[in-house]
């Protein structure tokens, strides 16, 4: 009678190789596919993607003021820019903005940085950025920074009279969110 | 190594156990019986030191859950509630907060005796590599532990933290919203922070019995640097010697801590965390908890978010291949002339670091940063792998015993005649 032995493999080790191989290839998908639901549950939940619009009535903000309004947890700030500042912001030569990208929600993303590009269509003194510095996420100072528009506190970053990146570590423009004109004197963000 | 002695059960029930589980045996061989070098000096005492830090977080943080509520609406009263309601609540919770400051002043002094008397080096490599693991470890604990109370520098230190990965290209913002749960900081990140807070410390408590086990088996470096050649001159058992000096330590070390905790509870944090986290404000000056500041200042020297990311990353990683960019065959600082003015020179902008990690990022303090940043790198990736080749040591002493008791002490090649008096 011929012995079984465990070198007996070493006769025909293509087929056992391709069977360690199937199994064990079989084993790591089924491991992935188990630990999908661990690291999928850390996403946001079905609540948190329901969170509707807000809507803000522009009739009380006088001209210069900024004020700020949450809308899905962060703040959005809304500027009734002064004619100065409108001007000053349309002044900027587009070549020398860091981020040359609208970052505008409502535009195709190939819209430039220009003031027209940013500001409310039509109504050119509002401005509606998410208050939310591109760096780290500060919430950064209106009406502060060296190119009269914002400063972010944490890192130093800042932003000009149309919410554009100018200097300092943060690398895009503040994000302009999906907004529509609901009447003259009031918006629906999101 | 061989030990000292080796453990001999004494009596039916010991002899039963060791035949099932050598449990006391092992106790006894590394605990015991252990040969320690016997010039350690005290710099030697803080993986003692730590050990029972660790220890003492999980224990003050394992009750601190009892009444902790881990819910954006509720976390920060529950806090309130520990400090004012809960029976000796202010001391656990203080002894938690101070006592991760405490964890970190410790292992930064167990990091730079690592790097001064050349612990890192062949073969211990795995043994610090472990050890720099332990300290990433360690910082993402204190960290998530930070954001629990839910005040003001807890959101907003969260926020900043987790949008250091929005840097990453492409994937960046989905993993940021991952971590969050949501679309900005909130209960859901608040939640996976509390759960993974409890879990990081035991996670760390794996890895030390890894750092442990490979420190036992290469054995403890030395103040000469010098490996020990024989057991019986050159070490001592680790119990009673090494046992009762890290017991010293550790006494003297408890009552710098509790200095802090009886005395100056909220010296090292900030007052703004007393205020609740509100989304809509970020204070005027964040700033991290003071262990995190000189990697803090790196971040913000760079003047690009992803290059900042990378560079404080980058910080840290260097310190993983620390063994292989120090060529200097000689271990120690002490017998390194050049090595040991450069190491408390990068002491000293380590520590610089720090300070401008505190400091608005304006002025004087961004330039300042940058230079110190690029001599951190600077230490690492130049100035270490030259010495290795340019530098002239000192001569090492013969062995551990020589050094300490002088060659005429019971060496093997002991000059008898220069003491015969002694001999008896």
């Amino acid at each position: 009678m011929r012995r079984v032995t465990a070198t007996d493999d070493a006769h025909d080790p293509g087929r056992r190789d391709f069977l360690f191989l199937a199994t064990g290839a079989w084993a790591a998908a089924g491991a992935g596919f188990l630990a999908w639901p661990f690291i999928s549950q850390m996403n946001p939940d079905a609540a948190s993607l329901a969170l509707g619009s807000t809507e803000v009535d522009l009739g009380q903000i006088s001209e210069g003021q900024v004020v700020s309004i949450k809308w899905r947890g962060k703040p959005v700030f809304i500027w009734n820019r002064t004619k100065a500042q409108v001007e000053e912001a349309k002044k900027v030569d587009l070549g020398q903005l860091p981020d040359k990208s609208a970052r505008n929600e409502n535009l195709p993303s190939d819209a430039d940085a220009a003031d027209a590009n940013r500001a409310a269509p039509g109504k050119e003194n509002w401005l509606v950025v998410v208050g939310v510095c591109t760096h780290l996420g500060c919430i950064p100072l209106s009406n502060s920074g060296d190119f009269g528009g914002w400063l972010c506190p944490c890192h130093g970053s800042h932003y000009d009279s149309a919410g554009r990146i100018r200097r300092g570590p943060a690398p895009e423009n503040l994000h302009v969110p999906p907004y529509a004109f609901e009447g003259d004197s009031k918006i629906k963000i999101g | 190594m061989q030990g000292h002695s080796t453990y001999r059960p004494t009596g039916g029930v010991a002899k039963w156990l060791e035949d099932r589980l050598p449990i006391v045996g092992l106790v006894h061989s590394s605990a015991v019986a252990y040969p320690v070098p016997r010039n350690l000096n005290y710099l030697w005492t803080f993986g003692g030191i730590l050990t029972f830090m660790l220890v003492a977080q999980i224990l003050t943080g394992v009750v601190l859950v009892m009444h902790y509520v881990p819910d954006a609406t509720k976390a920060f009263e529950s806090v309130e509630k520990i400090m004012r309601d809960v029976n000796y609540g202010w001391l656990l919770r203080y002894l938690h907060a101070n006592g991760a400051s405490m964890f970190f002043i410790a292992v930064y002094i167990h990091i730079f005796r690592g790097m001064y008397y050349g612990s890192y080096k062949a073969p211990r490599e795995v043994l610090w590599i472990l050890g720099v693991i332990i300290f990433l470890l360690m910082m993402a604990t204190a960290f998530m532990g930070y954001v629990l109370p839910w005040g003001q520098m807890s959101f907003w230190g969260a926020t900043v933290i987790t949008n250091l990965f929005s840097a990453i290209p492409l994937v960046g913002p989905s993993i940021v919203t991952w971590l969050w749960g949501g679309f900005s900081v909130d209960d859901a990140t608040l939640k996976h922070f509390f759960s993974l807070h409890y879990l990081l410390p035991f996670v760390i408590a794996g890895v030390v019995g890894l750092h442990i086990w490979a420190l036992h088996h290469v054995g403890q470096n030395n103040p000469t640097g010098v490996e020990v050649k024989d057991i019986r001159r050159d070490t001592v058992p680790f119990t009673p010697y090494a046992t009762l000096k890290d017991g010293v330590a550790l006494v003297v070390f408890m009552i710098f801590f509790a200095y802090f905790v009886f005395y100056i509870p909220n010296y090292l944090g900030h007052a703004d965390n007393y205020i609740k986290a509100n989304p809509l404000v970020t204070p005027a000056h964040i700033v991290p908890e003071w262990y995190f500041l000189p990697f803090y200042a790196i971040l913000r020297a760079i003047p690009s978010k992803l290059g900042g990311v990378v560079m404080m990353f980058g910080a840290i990683a260097v310190l993983f291949f620390l063994p292989w960019l120090d060529r200097s065959k000689v271990r120690s600082a002490n017998y390194r002339p050049l090595y040991k003015q450069f190491f408390w020179v990068f002491v000293a902008v380590a520590v610089l670091l720090g300070w401008l990690g505190s400091k608005p990022p304006e002025g004087i303090y961004v330039t300042l940063s940058r230079l110190a940043t690029a001599y951190y790198f600077l230490h690492f990736l130049v100035i270490l792998p030259l010495l290795g080749t340019f530098e002239k040591t000192k001569p090492l002493p013969a062995s551990i015993g020589d050094s300490v008791l002088g060659s005429s002490y019971g060496g093997a090649h002991a000059t008898a005649a220069a003491a015969p008096e002694t001999r008896g």
